[in-house]
C-alpha cells in the first residue's frame, strides 16, 4: 500500500472503527482512539517530507490500479507541488479539530470523531485523485459527513443551515458530473486527468465545460454571487465543522480550479478570466465591506473567509507564476488562519454561549494568556508582515500590479478593509473594560485548549517568517501548469 | 430446434413441484411444526437460486419447447437475483406477517413461490404468449398476497385499486400482441424481429401495437403517467407484501422489457425510444416533485420508485440512434445494473421499515424514524446507506447505477445533453425528500425512547443485504461486467 493511500485509508479506517465500536458508555475510550486515529494519520503524512522531489513540477507518489474496468476508472493517485501542503493541512486540521471537540461535545462523541476522521480521509482523497471520477467520488462523499456534523451538533437553526449546505453544493456539483461524462465520451472513453488536460477543445465545448466546473467549484470557494450559504452553514455549525469547512472544504473548489477549469479549459479559461477576476473583486471589495458591519463573530469571519478566497480566486485568474503560487500559498495560509479564528471563537462560545459581539467587551483582562493567541490570529488575519496571511495576499497583490496597475491598486486596498473588520471586531470583544457579568467570570484556556492554540500558532508563524520551503515545493508545479495553460487546445 | 430440452425448465419445475409440496404439507403438519414450511421455501429459493446461478456462469444460450423459452446469461442472472430478493423478501418479512395473522397458514409462501414461478417465466419467455402467461402468474398471485390480510380494509382496497388497474394494463399488453401478431404473423420474439426488419409489415398497425405494449410495460414498471396504482398500493398493502411487489417484480419487468423491445422490436426501436423518453420525463418529474410532500414513509418510497423507473427507462432511449446500434450494449446494460442495484436497496430499507414495526404498530410514517440513531444506531445507518444511494450519492452504488445511465445517454451526442441536464436537476430535488429522512433520524430527538428489539437472524441478513450494497459502492466494478456480459450475449 503506498504512502498516499495510507493517507487516505489511515483516517476512514479509525472513522469505521469508531462509528461501529464506539458509543456513549465509553466516551473516554472513544476520544482516546480518536486523537490516536488522528495523530497516526498525520504522522503517515511525514515522510512525504523526506520523500518529496523538491524542484520536481510532476506527480509523485503515484499510484494506479484498475477500479472499474467497465468505464476505464483508475485508482491513480498521486501529489505534486499544489497538492502537497493540502494534505499536510488536512491532516493537520483533523488533529486539531479532535483536541478541540475533545470534552466541548458530550453527545455520540464516537458519531462526532468518527465523521470527523473519515471526512479528513476524504479531502485528502480529493487533493490526491488524478481520474477525474475518483475525484468526484471523494469530492461528493465528503458532503455525508458535513451535513451529519451540522445536523447533529449544530445550532438552533443547524437543520436550515445543513440543508442549505448540501443542496447548495450539490447543485453546482451535478453539472460537474455531467461534464465529467462529457469528457470520457470525448477522450473515446477516459477519466484520466492527464488525457483530458491533453484533449484539444473546440471554443464552444470548453466554455461550456468551464461553467460547468465553474457551478461546482465555484459554489465550494465560494465566490460571489454565489457565497450566501457560507455565512448561514458557518453560523450553525460546531466550532469543529466550522474550522474544517473554512479551512478545507473551501479549498476543494478553489483546487479544482487549477486541476480541472483551467488546464481542461484553457482557452475559454482566458476568455472568461476577466469575468472571473471581477467576481474576485467583488468578494474581495465588497463581502469585505459587508463582513464590516456584521454583529455576529462567526459570520464576520464567515464573511472574511469569502473575502479570502477571493484573493485566491484572483490570484488564479492573472495567469502569473507569481500569482497563482501565491493563490496557492493563500489557500495553505487561510487554512491554518481561519481554523484558528474559528477555534478562538468556539473557546468563548463553550464558555458564554454567545456569538454576539455585543456579548462580550474587555475579554483580555480575564483571559489574557487567550487574548495573546486571539490577537496573533487576528493580525494573521488582516494580513501582517510575519505571519501567514501576508505571503499570499502579498504576492497575489504583486501579480495583479504586474498584470494590471490598478487592478491591484483594487486588491490591495481590500487589505485595508480586512484589517478594518478583523481589528474593529478584536477592538470590541477583547479591549476595553470588562463589559458585563459573564465576562468577568470568564476562565483562562486550559492546557487542552492551549495546545491547540500554540499548534497553529507556530504553523501560522512559521509560514510568514520563512515561507521558501514552501513556495519552493509549490513553484514548479505551478510553472508547469501556467506553461500548458499558455498552450491553446483549439484544433 | 423442435426439442423439448427439459434442461432449460428444471429450476421452474422443480419451483412448480416445490409450491405444490408446501401447500399440501401445511395441510398435513400440525401447528406446532408450522415453522418447517417455511425452512422448506427457504430452501427451495436458495436452491433454486444456486442452480440459476451455475447457469448462468456456464453462459450458454438454449431454446426449449421449440423456441418458447430460452435460457440466457441474462435470465438466468435475472432468475437467479429474483429467487434472493424473494428469500431475503420472506425472511424479512416473517415476523410482520405473523404478528398481523397472515402466516397461519403457508399461503404467503405459496404465493410467494407461484408469484416467483411467474417471473422466472417472464424472464425466460421467448414468445408473446408465453411471456404473456409469466406475467399473469406474476400478477394474480400478487392481488391475492396484497389481499391476504382480509379483515383490513385498506389493504382490500389496495388490492381492489391493484386487481382493476392491473388488468387492464394485462388487457393493455395482450392487444399489442395481438396487433404485433397480426401484423407479422408470429408469436416468436426473433421471427418478429426478423420480419419486422425486413421491413414488409403495415406501419399502421405495428406504430399502434407497439404503444400498446410500451403502454403496458410502463404500467407494470410505474412509470408516469400509469403509475396512479403505486403509491395507494404501497400504502395499503401489509409492508411484507409491499416489499414482494417492489423489489422482485422489477427484475421480471426488465427482464420483459428488454425480451419484447429489445428481441423482438429492436427494429421499431425509434418509436419506441421516444416513448421512453417522454415517459421517463413524466415519471422523473412526477416522482421527484410528489415525493417531497409525503408524510408517509412508504407513499414517499412508491414516489422514489417512480422516480428511479424513470431513470431506468433513460437507460433504454438511448441504445440505437438510426440504423446505429453500437451503444446498445452501454445502455442496456447500465440499465440492468441500474435495476439489479435498485432491487438490492429496495430490499434493505423495506426490510429495515419491516423491523420498525412491531404487534399492533405500523412504521409507516416518516415521523415514526424520529430519532431512530438515538434507539438503534444500526438500523439508522441501514436506512440512512439506502437514502444515500437512492438520492444518488458517491460512494453509494446508486451513484455508479445513474452514473452509467446518463453515459449512455450522453454517448448518443449532444442531442441528449438537455435530457441528462435535465434528469441530474430533478434528482437535486428529488435528493430533498433522502435528506429529510435522514434528518428525522439523526437531527430530531426520538419521541420514543426504548430501542428496538429485531431478533438476531433477519438482523444478520439485513447487515449483509447493505454491506454488500456498500461493497458494490466502493467496487462496483464485478457487477458492471456481469451486467455487460449477459446484454452482449442478448444482443449477440
Amino acid at each position: 500500500m503506498g504512502l498516499l493511500s495510507l493517507t487516505i485509508w489511515v483516517p476512514i479506517v479509525f472513522g469505521i472503527l469508531l462509528l461501529a465500536l464506539g458509543s456513549d458508555n465509553n466516551q473516554v475510550w472513544v476520544r482516546r482512539v480518536a486523537l490516536i486515529g488522528a495523530l497516526v494519520s498525520f504522522l503517515v503524512t511525514l515522510p512525504m517530507f523526506s520523500a518529496f522531489e523538491v524542484g520536481a513540477a510532476g506527480m509523485q507518489f503515484v499510484e494506479k490500479a484498475p477500479w472499474i474496468e467497465r468505464f476505464q476508472m483508475h485508482y491513480h493517485l498521486g501529489v505534486d507541488g499544489i497538492s502537497f501542503w493540502l494534505v499536510i493541512l488536512t491532516a493537520f486540521i483533523t488533529v486539531i479539530v479532535v483536541i478541540a471537540g475533545w470534552e466541548v461535545i458530550t453527545e455520540r462523541v464516537h458519531q462526532y470523531m468518527g465523521a470527523f476522521l473519515i471526512l479528513s480521509g476524504l479531502m485528502i482523497g480529493v487533493f490526491t485523485s488524478l481520474d477525474g471520477m475518483l475525484f468526484y467520488v471523494f469530492f461528493e462523499a465528503t458532503l455525508i459527513p458535513m451535513y451529519l456534523i451540522i445536523g447533529i451538533w449544530g445550532g438552533p437553526n443547524k437543520i436550515y443551515a445543513a440543508y442549505k449546505f448540501f443542496l447548495y453544493t450539490l447543485l453546482g456539483s451535478l453539472l460537474m458530473l455531467i461534464a465529467l461524462i462529457y469528457l470520457y465520451n470525448a477522450s473515446g472513453g477516459s477519466f484520466d486527468l492527464a488525457t483530458w488536460h491533453a484533449l484539444p477543445l473546440g471554443q464552444t465545448p470548453q466554455t461550456l465545460l468551464f461553467f460547468a466546473f465553474f457551478a461546482a467549484f465555484a459554489v465550494k470557494v465560494p465566490m460571489w454571487p454565489v457565497h450566501t450559504w457560507l455565512p448561514d452553514v458557518h453560523v450553525e455549525a460546531p466550532t469543529g465543522g466550522s474550522a474544517v469547512l473554512a479551512a478545507i472544504m473551501l479549498k476543494l473548489g478553489a483546487y479544482g480550479f487549477l486541476r480541472f477549469s483551467l488546464p481542461i479549459a484553457p482557452d475559454a479559461s482566458h476568455e472568461w478570466a476577466g469575468l472571473m477576476i471581477g467576481l474576485s473583486l467583488v468578494a474581495v471589495i465588497y463581502v469585505g465591506l459587508v463582513a464590516m458591519v456584521q454583529t455576529d463573530m462567526k459570520k464576520l469571519v464567515a464573511y472574511s473567509s469569502v473575502a479570502h478566497m477571493g484573493f485566491v480566486t484572483l490570484g488564479f485568474f492573472i495567469f502569473s507564476e507569481m500569482g497563482v503560487t501565491g493563490a496557492v500559498v493563500q489557500m495553505i495560509a487561510h487554512g491554518f488562519v481561519s481554523a484558528a479564528m474559528f477555534l478562538s471563537i468556539g473557546v468563548l462560545y463553550d464558555r458564554v454561549h454567545s456569538r454576539d459581539i455585543a456579548a462580550y467587551g474587555g475579554v483580555m483582562n480575564t483571559m489574557p494568556k487567550f487574548a495573546a493567541f486571539a490577537l496573533l490570529f487576528s493580525m494573521a488575519n488582516c494580513g501582517l508582515p510575519g505571519t501567514a496571511g501576508f505571503v499570499g495576499e502579498w504576492m497575489v497583490i504583486l501579480g495583479a500590479v504586474e498584470a494590471n496597475f490598478w487592478l491591484g491598486l483594487a486588491a490591495a486596498t481590500a487589505l485595508i478593509f480586512g484589517a478594518a473588520y478583523t481589528l474593529w471586531m478584536f477592538k470590541r470583544v477583547y479591549l476595553g473594560a470588562v463589559q458585563n457579568e459573564n465576562v468577568a467570570q470568564l476562565n483562562d484556556i486550559n492546557a487542552r485548549e492551549m495546545t491547540v492554540m500554540v499548534l497553529l500558532a507556530v504553523a501560522v508563524l512559521a509560514m510568514g517568517i520563512y515561507p521558501k520551503p514552501m513556495t519552493d515545493i509549490i513553484n514548479p508545479s505551478v510553472a508547469e501548469l501556467l506553461a500548458h495553460v499558455a498552450q491553446s487546445k483549439l484544433n | 430446434m423442435d426439442q423439448i430440452s427439459w434442461v432449460v425448465v428444471y429450476p421452474e419445475i422443480f419451483l412448480l413441484v416445490m409450491a405444490c409440496v408446501i401447500l399440501l404439507a401445511d395441510v398435513s403438519l400440525k401447528a406446532t411444526s408450522r415453522p418447517l414450511t417455511f425452512t422448506l421455501t427457504l430452501l427451495t429459493l436458495a436452491g433454486v437460486a444456486a442452480v440459476q446461478a451455475l447457469y448462468a456462469t456456464q453462459g450458454e444460450v438454449l431454446f426449449g419447447f421449440g423456441t418458447m423459452v430460452v435460457s440466457d446469461p441474462m435470465g438466468n442472472w435475472l432468475k437467479c437475483f429474483a429467487a434472493l430478493a424473494v428469500m431475503l423478501t420472506l425472511i424479512y418479512g416473517r415476523q410482520y406477517s405473523a404478528d398481523r395473522g397472515m402466516l397461519r397458514g403457508a399461503e404467503m409462501h405459496t404465493l410467494a413461490l407461484f408469484a416467483l414461478l411467474g417471473m422466472f417465466v417472464m424472464m425466460g419467455g421467448h414468445n408473446f404468449l408465453v411471456i404473456y402467461m409469466g406475467l399473469e402468474l406474476l400478477t394474480l398471485s400478487s392481488y391475492a398476497m396484497v389481499a391476504l390480510r382480509r379483515d383490513h380494509a385498506r389493504a382490500t382496497e389496495a388490492a381492489m385499486k391493484y386487481f382493476v388497474l392491473g388488468a387492464m394494463a394485462s388487457g393493455f399488453m395482450l392487444y399489442g400482441m395481438s396487433m404485433l401478431y397480426g401484423a407479422t404473423g408470429s408469436l416468436d420474439l426473433a421471427e418478429v424481429s426478423t420480419r419486422l426488419a425486413r421491413g414488409e409489415v403495415d406501419q399502421r398497425v405495428l406504430a399502434l401495437g407497439t404503444v400498446f405494449i410500451v403502454a403496458g410495460l410502463a404500467f407494470k414498471l410505474g412509470a408516469a403517467p400509469f403509475h396512479s396504482w403505486v403509491p395507494d398500493v404501497y400504502e395499503g398493502a401489509p409492508t411484507s407484501v409491499t416489499l414482494l411487489i417492489a423489489a422482485a417484480p422489477k427484475l421480471a419487468a426488465f427482464a420483459i422489457a428488454m425480451r419484447l423491445l429489445v428481441e423482438g422490436m429492436l427494429p421499431l426501436s425509434a418509436d419506441w425510444q421516444q416513448m421512453a423518453i417522454v415517459l421517463s420525463v413524466a415519471s422523473l418529474l412526477v416522482g421527484n416533485l410528489a415525493a417531497i410532500m409525503q408524510t408517509s414513509f412508504k407513499r414517499m418510497l412508491a414516489f422514489s420508485t417512480i422516480s428511479q423507473v424513470g431513470f431506468i427507462l433513460l437507460g433504454l432511449v438511448g441504445g440505437v440512434t438510426g440504423m446505429d446500434a453500437s451503444n446498445a450494449l452501454n445502455a442496456y446494460s447500465a440499465t440492468m445494473f441500474y435495476v439489479v442495484t435498485y432491487v438490492l436497496t429496495t430490499l434493505a430499507i423495506f426490510g429495515a421499515m419491516l423491523m420498525m414495526s412491531k404487534t399492533g404498530f405500523e412504521a409507516e410514517n416518516i415521523s415514526d424514524l424520529a430519532g431512530l440513531n438515538q434507539r438503534t444506531p444500526w438500523l439508522a445507518g441501514v436506512v440512512a446507506a439506502c437514502m444515500w444511494s437512492l438520492a444518488g450519492l458517491p460512494p453509494l452504488v446508486g451513484f455508479y447505477a445513474k452514473l452509467a445511465v446518463l453515459q449512455s445517454v450522453l454517448a448518443v451526442g449532444d442531442g441528449y445533453l438537455w435530457l441528462a441536464v435535465f434528469a441530474v436537476m430533478l434528482s437535486l430535488i428529488g435528493a430533498f425528500p433522502y435528506l429529510r429522512v435522514i434528518k428525522v433520524m439523526y437531527f430530531d430527538q426520538p419521541t420514543q425512547s426504548d430501542a428496538l428489539h429485531v431478533s438476531a437472524f433477519p438482523q444478520r441478513v439485513l447487515s449483509l443485504n447493505v454491506l454488500t450494497m456498500l461493497a458494490l459502492g466502493i467496487l462496483p466494478g464485478g457487477l458492471m461486467a456481469l451486467c455487460a456480459q449477459a446484454i452482449a450475449r442478448l444482443l449477440a
